[in-house]
């Protein structure tokens, strides 16, 4: 899918591999990559996990993997929690008993 | 390591020097120790001057109020005649939606003042709304460098919550995996853009809280005609009980109790990719708390303006299922919906409140913004995903990153104490080994609120 010239979009850069990574680490984060997201507008048109160059909202330039054209903030108040109500029963018979 | 990643370490000093405009070599003592008083007074600004900074800012000044609701529940479960007055400062009401405004709008006014052209700040937490809010205000670019994802690309909700909100105040936000190598990553973009390091462990950055303890001191006095007993600190990388505690002092409550809170996230390590998605708070936990109080100068400045030893008078815990049941009847009781991280004093306050008789005071000294994300719900449902189980009963038997624990009722709120005397010996660990000298020790009793023989005793 070609994502055009000048969209916003999000990419990805690994900044350390495993082997370049502090020596001052949990096993478990010794075994991955140190990567970078970052996004802004995209310089030349390109396909979906090409390496490719943006220009940021502060103007840098960075280069990475093109991960998502038009990221959206997807965060959101989570599923239903059954504990919650629990939670406000307790509190108010507590109290107003 | 990579001859990228020590070539720029190597160049640390002369890269930090450049983006806080200040020569902490001018402090430095002879042997271990460096002028503490000298650094915080000698930047030019007077308390009057930070309160006018942050005044014109929209930041300070925020509302008092007695949780009288919470008090009352609080005496239920205390013995007769004990359950203090609870106060809490609802700094949600700062510009930005914490009090970490108060130390932004000192450091981004000092790199304004000294002619940068924008601000960086590494940070996951609300301090990075703070700095993009107040730069947004000054006219200065910012960039914010978060530790948000695992190796997965799973970001905590509460963290993506808050890069959405420092975007909207325009700054440029970089997120980054799991790991220490932040400080690669930020130094880097310090030599890139030459921005200011707008650090939350500068002498602003600290000082600009100090309004708040003076605003604490100020308006229980006017109140009720006395200074609090006891303050309580959300503490993580201690500037907040730093600040705080100076105002309060500055202000005259030389008395006020300091007590610090963190949340209890013993057994889980902060730079493991597998244990980042496994804990429900991201800061105010005692994987910063501790390891700040015992060694300040861990920071990204060269000596850490925030030195919680030298201001505390008791650091209490508080587990992660007592924290959401106070966020939870901060809201029932109170009709305040904030957090959660930033209730964890709030939740000491209700146990130490106990301790404490009903004529006495206990002021939590901060709330936070909730929304999105960054609200009890979301965590708690991110928790269940990533497997940890909720349950009800006795707090203290939560084991971090496997379980979640709401208190069966209110006389299961109950905090545990750490000895302050097992932090100070951690804290001197480091210069067992050192030939110290008179000056050396007169630094070391400074810092951890001792004699000078008390500290020889401890080695």
């Amino acid at each position: 899918m070609m994502i055009e010239q000048g969209a916003y979009v999000r990419i990805r850069r690994t900044v350390l591999q495993p082997q370049d990574r502090s020596s001052n680490l949990p096993e478990d984060t010794t075994l991955v990559p140190y990567k970078m997201w970052v996004k802004g507008y995209l310089q030349e048109e390109s396909d979906l996990f090409d390496i490719v160059t943006i220009k940021t909202i502060t103007g840098r330039t960075e280069t990475g993997r093109l991960k998502e054209s038009n990221p959206a903030y997807k965060h959101n108040y989570g599923d239903f929690v059954i504990e919650e109500l629990r939670l406000k029963d307790i509190i108010l018979g507590d109290f107003y008993e | 390591m990579s001859n990228l990643y020590d070539t720029l370490m190597a160049r640390k000093n002369e890269i930090i020097k450049a983006s806080v405009g200040l020569d902490y070599s001018l402090y430095e003592f002879e042997g271990i120790g460096f002028d503490y008083e000298k650094l915080m007074q000698d930047q030019g600004y007077s308390l009057e001057m930070i309160k006018e900074i942050q005044q014109d800012n929209m930041v300070g000044n925020t509302p008092l109020v007695e949780l009288k609701n919470i008090t009352k529940y609080a005496r239920k479960y205390s013995k007769p005649g004990y359950g203090a007055r609870i106060f809490l400062k609802d700094e949600a009401a700062n510009l930005s939606g914490s009090f970490k405004a108060r130390r932004a709008a000192l450091a981004v006014h000092q790199a304004k003042k000294l002619g940068y052209k924008g601000v960086i700040a590494a940070t996951s937490g609300n301090y990075g709304a703070a700095v993009a809010a107040l730069a947004a205000k000054a006219g200065l670019r910012c960039i914010i460098v978060q530790e948000s994802f695992d190796s997965n690309n799973v970001s905590q909700p509460e963290i993506l919550e808050k890069a959405r909100k420092c975007e909207a105040f325009g700054a440029e936000v970089i997120q980054m995996s799991v790991g220490p190598e932040l400080f690669y990553t930020f130094l880097s973009l310090l030599d890139e853009t030459k921005y200011f390091n707008a650090s939350l462990y500068s002498p602003y950055g600290i000082r600009g809280i100090e309004t708040l303890g003076h605003e604490i001191a100020d308006e229980i006095k006017s109140l009720t005609g006395k200074f609090p007993e006891a303050v309580v600190v959300t503490n993580a990388g201690g500037g907040n009980l730093t600040g705080t505690a100076r105002g309060l002092k500055d202000a005259g409550a030389i008395d006020t109790k300091i007590i610090a809170a963190s949340v209890n996230l013993y057994g889980l390590h902060m730079a493991s990719d597998h244990d980042f998605n496994r804990k429900s708070f991201t800061t105010g936990h005692t994987g910063f708390g501790i390891p700040f109080t015992t060694y300040p100068d861990r920071s990204d400045v060269p000596r850490s303006a925030a030195r919680p030893l030298r201001y505390m008078d008791q650091y209490v815990t508080v587990n992660q299922g007592t924290v959401f049941f106070m966020t939870e009847t901060l809201a029932l009781l109170e009709g305040m919906e904030r957090g959660p991280a930033g209730n964890t004093s709030l939740a000491a306050a209700f146990s130490l409140a106990q301790e404490m008789k009903q004529d006495e005071i206990i002021v939590v000294q901060e709330t936070e913004y909730t929304g999105a994300g960054k609200h009890l719900l979301p965590q708690l449902s991110f928790a269940k995903k990533n497997g940890v189980t909720l349950e009800f009963g006795n707090p203290e038997l939560e084991v971090p990153g496997k379980t979640i624990i709401f208190p069966e009722n209110g006389s299961f709120v109950t905090h545990k104490t750490i000895p302050l005397d097992s932090l100070r010996k951690t804290y001197l660990k480091r210069y067992q080994d050192f030939k110290l000298s008179d000056k050396d020790y007169v630094f070391l009793a400074e810092e951890l609120q001792l004699t000078i023989e008390q500290v020889k005793t401890y080695f």
